[in-house]
């Protein structure tokens, strides 16, 4: 079950041919070595950080810091967890969205909580999409199928 | 034993760990992430779970064991931890414990969360003793020449 985003009005779609390179956030190892294969098998290229701070160093969004890639990495999606200690995904999704350089990147939050209340909160706060944890294939397939702009069958 | 019995073994002894509840349908998903890629993948997996689950009983076997006063937002904190791993492998027994954990944590009840502890260890060594019996099945399936049967999702 998911809550979704159009995907037309992001500007963010890629072209389709490229392989779409994915930030994947999660505090919890097993979790994120499973989304990681998971994208994998949908054909993208997967970093992976343990919180939401690493998250920010690497799209470049450190406050007074120069990214090497002049403020804009190479990322096409944010995949993270809700729950994490210190910074939630949620404050994560704020952060990217109130930056000037990354707030039109698609975020997806993921919880194995299946709470309206936080599910509406992420979707005002701009996520593109609402995942229920544990992920399977299929989901993770469809969600990369739309980053692509491709039709996909499920 | 030949390969074809090993492999009907394997099936009926996954089959019989989904039907008691030990397994669910998470863990054939794993097994269906696994390709001639990562061929190891699944026993990877769960080697991670053994070693996090672990660490994380120890952790509130100490968080538990406060004279001075339990931490019961640290408890939740590692309950919820094993919680998610134990869901994304399909440790369905596990996950359940930690549910009813996680309930006491709010309440404040040491004494409801000090059993719980011991129920979920106690599902956690059953978990791993049962996973690494397939484990061992599934080695000498190769060992033999065979390969891993695909398991279908409904049954």
């Amino acid at each position: 079950m998911a809550s979704s985003s159009t995907w037309s009005s992001s500007n963010w779609v890629m072209e389709s041919g490229d392989v779409p390179h994915v930030l994947a956030v999660d505090d919890n190892l097993i979790d994120r070595k499973l989304v990681e294969k998971l994208l994998r098998n949908s054909s993208c290229k997967v970093t992976t950080a343990e919180n939401g701070p690493r998250a920010l160093e690497f799209l470049g969004l450190t406050s007074g810091e120069q990214n090497p890639l002049n403020g804009r990495s190479k990322v096409n999606l944010v995949i993270t967890d809700y729950c994490m200690p210190g910074m939630t995904g949620y404050e994560l999704l704020k952060k990217i969205k109130e930056s000037s350089e990354m707030k039109e990147i698609p975020v997806v939050i993921m919880s194995s909580e299946n709470i309206p209340t936080r599910i509406n909160k992420c979707m005002e706060e701009g996520a593109q999409m609402f995942m229920l944890k544990p992920l399977k294939q299929s989901d993770v397939k469809k969600l990369t199928c739309q980053l692509m702009n491709r039709d996909c069958e499920i | 034993m030949e390969v074809g019995q090993m492999q009907r073994q394997w099936v009926d002894y996954t089959k019989s760990l989904v039907f008691e509840g030990f397994l669910d349908g998470q863990f054939l998903q794993l097994q269906q992430l696994q390709d001639e890629n990562n061929p190891d993948f699944v026993v990877e997996v769960v080697s991670l779970f053994f070693e996090d689950s672990e660490r994380l009983l120890n952790d509130l076997t100490f968080a538990l064991d406060q004279n001075g006063g339990v931490d019961f937002k640290k408890v939740d904190a590692h309950v919820h931890q094993l919680k998610g791993s134990s869901s994304s492998i399909g440790a369905q027994r596990v996950k359940n414990c930690c549910v009813a954990f996680r309930n006491f944590c709010e309440e404040q009840n040491t004494d409801a969360c000090l059993r719980c502890l011991q129920q979920v260890k106690q599902e956690y060594c059953l978990a791993k003793n049962k996973l690494e019996t397939l484990f061992r099945l599934e080695q000498q399936i190769m060992a033999a020449g065979g390969s891993i049967p695909m398991i279908e999702l409904s049954f």
